[in-house]
């Protein structure tokens, strides 16, 4: 279901959510919101992306991943190691024993860069690794387990085990990886400072432009007929696999692409809050990931942002009034929206909200496209904001 | 590194290191087997395990107390009392829980996942408001601390062998409810084929609520055996978790040999290692090897062949 | 940036520690008994700090909720309590101390928030808090950022010295240094075995027990190990320990590992009070053995600057106060006793600069004493850190410690100690 122009799209239904989700970020927030709660945001998005890439792999192709934080924190990574790297300029550095090698190494006794910190010197190569590690690691892990049909709960459990297994080597190597306390104290990126205000404005507009840009990808994807194989493969594995398709290859995909976009939310992540730790690999911090999804609506990409902000606006909001009381409510909100709301706030928006829009928007469709019949009009049909579908044109 | 012991020594290094990973063994069935049955009987993981162990060491907690208060006399036989109350405590909460939450999931055990998740930040939550955030210590009977002195060198402690004596009554006694019971029979059939065994006249849901309420029991048996070995606090439950879930996973979730087997295979490697490298190096190599078994070996040591 | 008027919008009591009507209440009543020691606002706050004629605003910013809540309550209690002593005995330049406190929910992002938060939005004066050294990394850069002054509690790795932190508590040659000298000289010990938790202040602390038990007394480390933090199965270890026969055990490993580690040592039947081998460790307080179990530590040695049962005035005086307001059955340990400090000394670098600025307070922290310290006493040093006595305790069956062993001299904090890095 191609649709015609953008110009027709931006009218179409979906288009319009896409809009206020733009409007909402770009143009209400920054307005209304002082400096402190639009960094808040900032960071709030970068989990968005976890969630978004948790829809696709989850909510389309039915993988649960525990270990989203895996990605999410080697993308971080990627770009801390980078950001250090150029705060540890021999200069900034001349009262260490070894000048020009970040400050944890030099305390651990270490003498010059390892091996696998010096390509970080370079900009470009951090942006690659930034989304390539997490994708060759998802590949990896991909690999092994689609191959022999692991899926499912086993799944789950053994993306944990990495999730844990990564958090103890990082914490116990801290030679090498800054320890328990992460990859602190970062300045600037290509001699651009990183601390200012305007600086995380700045990074606040360049967080909305890539969640866009990922949106779009997400969008791209599950529009095409990729996006058709996975909803069929969560629905019916063996059937895609008798009808011929390569049911590993798709879902070591979906799963690199949901890595992919975890790690650039991990890197945005680093730009802004100025540091990066282990506490974001961790099993707590990712299933804490899944319930932005989950909440959002885990088959919505745009209920995925959504979600994401609305929970973490609620954690901050409850841990400076009520903060025993976050523990319940979150327990309570993965419950809940287990138990009675499954597919999410786009599901609730679908269930009672889509039918006010529908007359509304009805009327709109009516007046201006008179001429449904002729073959350049929109051949979109209704656009269902829960799945992301559009149902088939009603003649 | 084996110079400077004379042989008797060795003999006695070995025997300890083998008795170290026997109790580690025991640990893990404990923690495992109580997931094992949710497992295999309903796929249901439940990632609150480790708060209905620690809900199982907060009773003898309180039951220490109570006896130090009123019954001191009897203070000595206090710990067998706690094991049957943390039993019922946690048996009867699981079987709240299941009838509350768990029986609107079954076809949907990714959800479980989640659902138990947000149960578990409750349960802890819960501990932190009525315990407080510090961790209880649970006072022990004299005749539970101290060591058997085999020999000279080779010193066996007294809690390390009253938790396998544990772990192998409750496994024992699994393995007899399973396999010659009547419910055990029942157990079995819903596994295999749950819409037959319901033809039958077999009451699924009466066996799935019984079944994750005894999981949930012999967790809080469990969890009352660590109060002699680990900490009490709300957040101790996190510790146990993933090692559980790797055991019983490892061993082919369905089956119960599977898990022993799974769980005395991961304990003798880790306690082998940790005498020859450090503990943090240890924990990583065995996790890896096992993770990179089961990408092997996906379905675990021991899988039931069932027909789905 | 908001200014003090705004931010009080926040609403009469909530996370507003007093009432800020009672508050006003009181603070009027000794404002107008102590009108001739209150400088005009002007004068003392020139940087938009929270400070009015009446009342300076401070942050509180620990875990209350998550893993580390068990640590971090004892300090928020702690400085509460300095605070409302302070408040009665007149203030701080006449004014009464308001604190909001925030909770770091044992998350270091949430430490680094909440930190921003309370620096620019709340415009607080000091801030009294973290715990770990991964929180107080995670608040360091906003500290610096926007010129605040942060009160830091916790005996820590040393290798730090950041004009906007305090540190109230010792860095690692204090705790490690005296008390290895103790063990070698008044306990004979040739061997020692070094075990820890596998993160940054154990091996950084076990680095500086190396060099300074192998190079400086000639002595020998029969062992070195590490395990992940919330590991709770030691027989291996405890195997290893007796095979090598070490003098002594210099353990600082922490958290939830700790009672698994002692409970199974005294399961293995190893009694700490024949001290064979003797247990030194840098990471068990009065607060850990809650959790442990007097039984199970009775016997072992520790190495800090406090403890509970510090037979001076002021902590007879301090312990009777705390007991007072939090209950009978409390127990203080070192970090606690640490952060009590922190509102004192801020409260005594206030009066010497006459001022709130940070940067005037900073000038002045150099030589600051304060001689009601439960402690005994304490002198701020130019690198931010305290001049205190190291204390060895051993730990009795009742949950105490009996000090055995006071450093006759303050020990000079050296958190980039030349020789052993």
């Amino acid at each position: 279901m191609k649709t015609s122009s953008p110009m027709k799209w931006f009218a179409s239904r979906e288009g319009l959510y896409y809009l206020g989700l733009a409007v909402l970020l770009v143009i209400i927030l920054p307005l209304i919101l002082d400096r402190f709660r639009l960094e808040l945001v900032g960071k709030y998005l970068t989990y968005a992306f976890v969630a978004v890439g948790l829809v696709m792999c989850w909510g389309k192709a039915g993988i649960l991943s525990l270990g989203q934080g895996v990605f999410f924190g080697l993308g971080g990574y990627c770009m801390a190691m980078f950001l250090k790297l150029e705060a540890s300029s021999p200069e900034n550095t001349a009262i260490q024993s070894t000048p020009g090698i970040p400050d944890f190494m030099d305390w651990n006794q270490l003498t010059e860069l390892p091996w696998f910190w010096v390509p970080f010197n370079s900009f470009s190569f951090t942006l690659l690794a930034v989304i390539g590690v997490p994708m060759l690691l998802a590949f990896i892990i991909g690999l092994a387990m689609f191959t022999r049909r692991v899926g499912g709960v086993y799944f789950a459990i053994i993306t944990q085990a990495i999730a844990a297994i990564l958090t103890i080597l990082i914490i116990g190597q801290q030679g090498l990886t800054g320890g328990i306390n992460g990859i602190t104290n970062l300045t600037t990126l290509n001699g651009w400072s990183i601390r200012t205000d305007e600086a995380k404005v700045v990074l606040y507009f360049v967080c909305v432009g890539m969640l866009f840009l990922c949106l779009f990808v997400a969008r791209f994807v599950q529009n095409g007929k990729l996006g058709r194989i996975l909803v069929a493969m969560n629905a019916q594995e063996t059937r895609v696999r008798f009808s011929g398709y390569d049911v590993a290859a798709f879902k070591i995909f979906v799963f690199c692409l949901a890595a992919a976009f975890a790690g650039i939310g991990g890197a945005l992540f680093t730009l802004q809050v100025g540091f990066m730790s282990p506490s974001f690999i961790g099993i707590v911090a990712s299933i804490e990931m899944v319930i932005f999804c989950a909440l959002g609506g885990r088959l919505s990409i745009l209920g995925a942002v959504y979600g994401a902000l609305l929970v973490n606006a609620a954690k901050s909001g409850f841990s400076e009034s009520f903060p025993e009381l976050w523990p319940f409510a979150m327990g309570a909100l993965f419950i809940g929206v287990v138990l009675a709301f499954p597919n999410g706030m786009a599901g609730l928006y679908q269930t009672y909200v889509i039918p006010l829009e529908d007359k509304i928007f009805r009327r709109a469709k009516a007046k201006a496209e008179p001429d449904a019949a002729s073959p350049t009009a929109d051949k979109s049909g209704d656009y269902d904001p829960m799945t992301d579908n559009y149902s088939p044109e009603k003649s | 590194m084996f110079d400077g012991y004379t042989s008797s020594e060795l003999m006695s290094i070995f025997a300890m290191q083998g008795f170290a990973g026997l109790s580690l063994f025991s640990v893990f069935v404990l923690m495992a087997l109580g997931l094992t049955i949710i497992f295999g009987q309903m796929g249901v993981i439940n990632m609150a395990h480790g708060e209905f162990m620690i809900l199982g060491a907060y009773t003898t907690y309180l039951t220490s107390g109570f006896f130090q208060s009123y019954l001191p006399g009897l203070f000595g036989g206090y710990f067998f009392i706690a094991m049957i109350l943390a039993f019922l405590v946690c048996a009867a909460l699981g079987a709240l829980v299941e009838w509350l939450m768990i029986r609107h999931l079954y076809h949907r055990p990714l959800d479980t996942l989640l659902a138990t998740w947000g149960l578990s930040l409750l349960m802890q939550q819960t501990y932190r408001s009525i315990f407080g955030a510090r961790e209880v210590g649970v006072d022990l009977p004299e005749w539970m601390l101290g060591a058997f002195n085999v020999t000279d060198l080779v010193q066996l402690p007294i809690n390390g062998l009253f938790v396998m004596i544990i772990a192998l009554s409750i496994a024992v006694g699994l393995y007899l409810l399973m396999y010659r019971s009547g419910y055990g029979r029942k157990v079995r059939a819903v596994v295999q084929n749950r819409p037959m065994a319901e033809a039958v006249g077999i009451n699924s849901a009466g066996i799935d609520r019984a079944t994750f309420a005894l999981g949930c029991g012999i967790a809080g048996v469990a969890g009352a055996a660590f109060t002699m070995i680990g900490s009490t606090g709300p957040s101790s439950g996190q510790a146990y978790i993933v090692d559980t879930f790797l055991v019983v996973v490892f061993g082919g979730a369905q089956s119960l040999i599977g898990t022993i087997v799974s769980a005395f295979g991961i304990s003798q490697a880790q306690s082998t290692m940790e005498f020859f490298l450090s503990g943090s190096m240890a924990k990583v190599i065995t996790l890896l090897v096992v993770v990179g078994i089961l990408m092997l070996r996906p379905e675990g040591l021991m899988a039931l062949k069932v027909r789905r | 940036m908001t200014t003090y008027k705004q931010s009080m919008k926040g609403g009469a009591t909530g996370r507003w520690g007093l009432g800020k009507f009672k508050l006003l209440a009181a603070s009027m009543v000794l404002a107008a008994s102590a009108n001739a020691a209150t400088p005009p606002t002007a004068e003392v706050n020139t940087t938009g700090l929270a400070v009015t004629d009446d009342i300076v605003t401070v942050g509180i910013l620990h875990s209350i909720t998550g893993t580390m809540a068990i640590s971090e309550i004892g300090s928020v209690q702690a400085e509460k309590l300095a605070i409302k002593q302070i408040n009665e005995s007149g203030g701080v330049l006449g004014r009464q101390i308001d604190f909001v406190q925030e909770d770091g929910a044992s998350d270091w992002p949430t430490f680094a928030e909440k930190s921003r938060k309370l620096l620019r939005q709340d415009n607080v004066a000091a801030i009294f808090g973290a715990w770990t050294s991964a929180s107080r990394k995670a608040v360091l850069p906003v500290m610096e950022q926007y010129n605040g002054m942060l009160y830091y509690p916790t005996f820590y790795e040393g290798l730090e010295q950041s004009p906007n932190v305090v540190y109230t508590g010792q860095e690692a040659t204090q705790q490690i240094l005296a008390s290895l000298n103790w063990a070698a000289e008044e306990k004979g010990a040739k061997s020692f075995y070094l075990l820890g938790s596998d993160y940054i202040w154990p091996r950084t602390s076990n680095k500086i027990a190396r060099k300074h038990i192998e190079d400086m007394l000639g002595l020998k480390v029969s062992g070195e190990e590490y395990y992940p933090l919330g590991h709770t199965q030691f027989n291996s270890v405890i195997n290893k320990i007796k095979l090598r026969k070490p003098d002594v055990i210099f353990a600082s490993v922490v958290g939830g590992s700790n009672v698994a580690f002692y409970k199974q040592m005294k399961a293995a039947g190893i009694d700490f009070t024949k001290e064979d081998p003797l247990l030194l460790t840098i990471s068990v307080t009065e607060d850990e053995i809650r959790g442990i179990g007097g039984e199970n530590v009775d016997g072992i040695y520790a190495s800090m600057k406090y403890f509970q049962s510090l037979d001076n005035p002021n902590n007879k005086e301090f312990v009777a106060e705390f007991k007072k307001a939090y209950g009978d059955d409390m127990v203080i340990g070192d970090v606690t006793q640490a952060a009590y400090l922190g509102p004192w000394l801020w409260k005594a670098a206030v009066e010497k600069a006459g001022s709130f600025d940070i940067d005037k307070i900073r000038e002045e922290f150099a030589g600051i004493e304060f001689k009601k310290a439960p402690e005994g006493y304490v002198r701020i040093h130019e690198n931010h850190h305290l001049w205190s006595k190291t204390r060895i305790g051993q730990a009795q069956p009742d949950g105490q410690y009996k000090v055995v062993h006071e450093t006759e001299e303050l020990m000079e904090p050296d958190p980039f100690p030349e020789g052993y890095q």
